[in-house]
C-alpha cells in the first residue's frame, strides 16, 4: 500500500475509533457503575446527529448548535434517569432490556414525528473546511483532526476525573459498594442521575461532531449501538480503559478492512468480507479472554 | 436533657424479607455516651443498627435523629446528620488506594468543626500512613479496620457506629483497635459498639444493652451487667 493512503486510513481508523469510544465509554460506565445496560445508547448518539442538523440550521452556527446540544443532552439525561433508568438498578439485566429496548422504538418514532426520515447532510464550520496537505497530491481535512483532538481530550478529561477527582473516587465507590458509599454521606442517587447524565451527553456530543463527516439518518444509532457492543465486550464490561483499546481496535480493523486487498484459497477475503472484520475480532478476543482485554473494575 | 439524644429509637419492628426480626426495640443514645449493644447472632444487633441508619427501614416504629423523624430518610442524610457506620465486613473500597478510601469522603462535621484531618487521622493510626498508595484490597484485616474506622472519622461526626469492631482480628490487633476506640470516646464522640467481646465492651461502655430474640432484654451499666453472670450466660452464652 502507498504510505500516503496508508497514513490516510490510520488517521480515518483512529479517528473512527475515537469517535466510538465517546459513545462506548458512557455504555460501559453505566454498565460499570450502575449496572445497566442500556440497548438505548445509539439512540443519544442518533439524537445528537439530528440535534446538530437541526440546531445548525435553526441557530445558524455549528457551534451554537454544539453547545446548545450539551445542554439539551445533559438536560435528557437527567430526565430519563428520573423517569426511567433509576428504576433499573435493583432488577435484573432482561428487564433493563426490555425498558431499554423500548426506548428506541421511542426515540426512532420521536425521531421521525419531529425531524422526519430524510438523510441529511451537516456542513463543516468555516473556521475547520481546509485541509492540511500530506503530500503534493494528497491532503487530510482539518475537520477530522479537530474531531480527533476532541476525543483525546475528552478522553483525558475522563480519565482525571475518574481517577483523580474526589467525585471520581465517589463514583468508583459507589459501583462497587452502593450501601457504604450511601453511609458515608453520598447521594447515590444524585450521583447515578449525573453519570448517566454524562454518558448520554458523551454519546450526543459524538453524533453532533460526527455529523460534518458522516451523513445524518435514522438508521445510525442502531448501527452504532452494535458497533459500541463489541467495543465494551471486547474492551472488558466496565472498563474506561478497555473500551479506548478497543475502540481503537475497532476502527482500525474497519478502516483496514475496507480497503486492505487479502485473497484465501483464490477467494477474496478482504474488502468483500470487511463487514465481518469486527465480529471475527470480537470472536477472537472472547475465545482467547473471555472477560474482555481489561478486567471489569473501574481502574 | 432531649436536645442531648442524638438517635431516639421507639418500637422498631423490623423485617428481613418474611422473617420478623426486631419486635419493638426502643433504643437511645445521648451525646457523649458509649453504648455496648450485645446479643448472640441472629438477635437482631445488625438490623437495629441499620433500621437506625436508613439502610433497612423499619415497618413499625420511628427513629428520631437529634429530635427529627428520620425513619425513612435516605441513608446518606443519617450519615450527614452526623453519624458515622463502620459495618460488619468493613466496607472499605478495594478498587480505591487507602488515601482514596480515606478523602472521598472526609467533609466537616455537622456544626462546621474540622477536628478529624487527615494529618490527625494519619497519626493516630500510623500503619495507614506507611500505606497510603496500596490498594483497599491489599490491606491486612486490621489495617482494613483501622481504615474503616479512620474513615469515618474523617466525616467529623458525632456518633460511630461500629459492628463487630474487631471480629476475625488478632489479639495484639484487636488491643490496639481498642485502645482506638478509648481515645477516641475521650474526644467526645460518642459510639455504638458491638463486640464479642464482653470484657472489652464493658470496660469502654457508659451503658449496655442486650438483645435476645429482637427483644430488649436489658439495659443498664457495666457493673449491673456484671452482677447478673447467670442471665449473662444464657442471653450471651458467656
Amino acid at each position: 500500500m502507498d504510505p500516503t493512503i496508508f497514513l490516510i486510513q490510520l488517521l480515518n481508523g483512529v479517528q473512527y475509533g475515537l469517535l466510538l469510544f465517546l459513545v462506548a465509554s458512557g455504555l460501559t460506565l453505566i454498565f460499570g457503575i450502575m449496572g445497566v445496560i442500556n440497548l438505548a445508547h445509539g439512540s443519544f448518539y442518533m439524537v445528537g446527529a439530528y440535534l446538530a442538523w437541526s440546531l445548525t440550521q435553526a441557530l445558524g452556527s455549528f457551534w451554537l448548535a454544539l453547545a446548545a446540544g450539551i445542554v439539551l443532552s445533559v438536560v435528557l439525561g437527567m430526565l430519563l434517569e428520573w423517569l426511567f433508568i433509576r428504576h433499573l438498578y435493583r432488577r435484573d439485566h432482561l428487564q433493563q432490556v426490555l425498558l431499554t429496548y423500548g426506548l428506541i422504538l421511542v426515540f426512532s418514532e420521536l425521531r421521525s414525528i419531529l425531524w422526519g426520515d430524510d438523510v441529511h447532510g451537516v456542513a463543516v464550520p468555516a473556521m475547520l473546511s481546509g485541509s492540511i496537505a500530506l503530500t503534493e497530491t494528497l491532503a487530510y481535512p482539518v475537520y477530522r483532526f479537530w474531531l480527533s483532538a476532541i476525543c483525546v481530550l475528552l478522553a483525558g478529561l475522563m480519565y482525571y476525573l475518574i481517577q483523580h477527582t474526589r467525585l471520581g473516587m465517589m463514583i468508583r465507590a459507589g459501583a462497587t459498594n452502593r450501601e457504604m458509599t450511601q453511609s458515608l454521606g453520598i447521594d447515590i442517587g444524585l450521583l447515578y442521575r449525573f453519570v448517566f447524565a454524562f454518558g448520554v451527553a458523551l454519546a450526543a456530543f459524538a453524533g453532533m461532531i460526527a455529523a460534518p463527516v458522516s451523513s445524518v439518518f435514522p438508521g445510525m444509532g442502531n448501527q452504532v449501538l452494535i458497533l459500541c457492543f463489541v467495543v465494551v465486550v471486547i474492551g472488558g464490561l466496565g472498563s474506561v480503559k478497555g473500551a479506548l483499546a478497543a475502540a481503537l481496535l475497532i476502527g482500525l480493523i474497519d478502516t483496514f478492512g475496507k480497503v486492505v486487498e487479502f485473497e484465501l484459497a483464490g477467494f477474496q477475503v478482504l474488502p468483500e468480507l470487511a463487514g465481518m472484520s469486527v465480529f471475527v475480532m470480537m470472536a477472537i478476543v472472547l475465545l482467547w479472554r473471555p472477560e474482555g482485554l481489561f478486567s471489569r473494575r473501574l481502574r | 436533657m432531649s436536645s442531648d439524644i442524638l438517635i431516639e429509637a421507639r418500637g422498631i419492628h423490623a423485617y428481613y424479607g418474611a422473617s420478623h426480626i426486631l419486635h419493638g426495640v426502643d433504643f437511645t443514645i445521648r451525646r457523649g455516651e458509649t453504648i455496648g449493644l450485645m446479643g448472640r447472632n441472629g438477635m437482631g444487633k445488625t438490623t437495629l443498627l441499620k433500621s437506625m441508619l436508613g439502610l433497612l427501614p423499619p415497618r413499625e416504629g420511628n427513629v428520631l435523629v437529634r429530635g427529627s423523624d428520620m425513619t425513612r430518610a435516605a441513608p446518606y442524610r443519617v450519615a450527614r446528620a452526623g453519624i458515622a457506620y463502620v459495618p460488619e465486613g468493613r466496607g472499605i473500597f478495594p478498587n480505591l488506594s487507602v488515601r482514596e478510601n480515606l478523602i472521598m469522603a472526609a467533609r466537616a462535621g455537622r456544626d462546621g468543626r474540622n477536628d478529624w484531618t487527615l494529618d490527625l487521622v494519619l497519626a493516630t493510626f500510623p500503619r495507614l500512613r506507611e500505606r497510603l498508595k496500596h490498594g483497599g484490597q491489599q490491606l491486612s484485616g486490621g489495617e482494613q479496620q483501622m481504615l474503616t474506622i479512620a474513615r469515618a472519622l474523617l466525616t467529623n461526626p458525632d456518633l460511630l457506629i461500629l459492628d463487630e469492631a474487631t471480629e476475625g482480628l488478632a489479639p495484639l490487633v484487636a488491643q490496639e483497635i481498642w485502645r482506638i476506640l478509648h481515645r477516641i470516646r475521650q474526644t467526645g464522640i460518642s459510639s455504638i459498639i458491638v463486640d464479642k467481646n464482653l470484657s472489652a465492651v464493658s470496660a469502654i461502655s457508659d451503658r449496655n444493652v442486650v438483645l435476645v430474640k429482637g427483644q430488649v432484654v436489658f439495659e443498664g451499666d457495666s457493673d449491673s451487667l456484671r452482677a447478673q453472670p447467670d442471665s449473662l450466660r444464657s442471653w450471651l452464652g458467656v
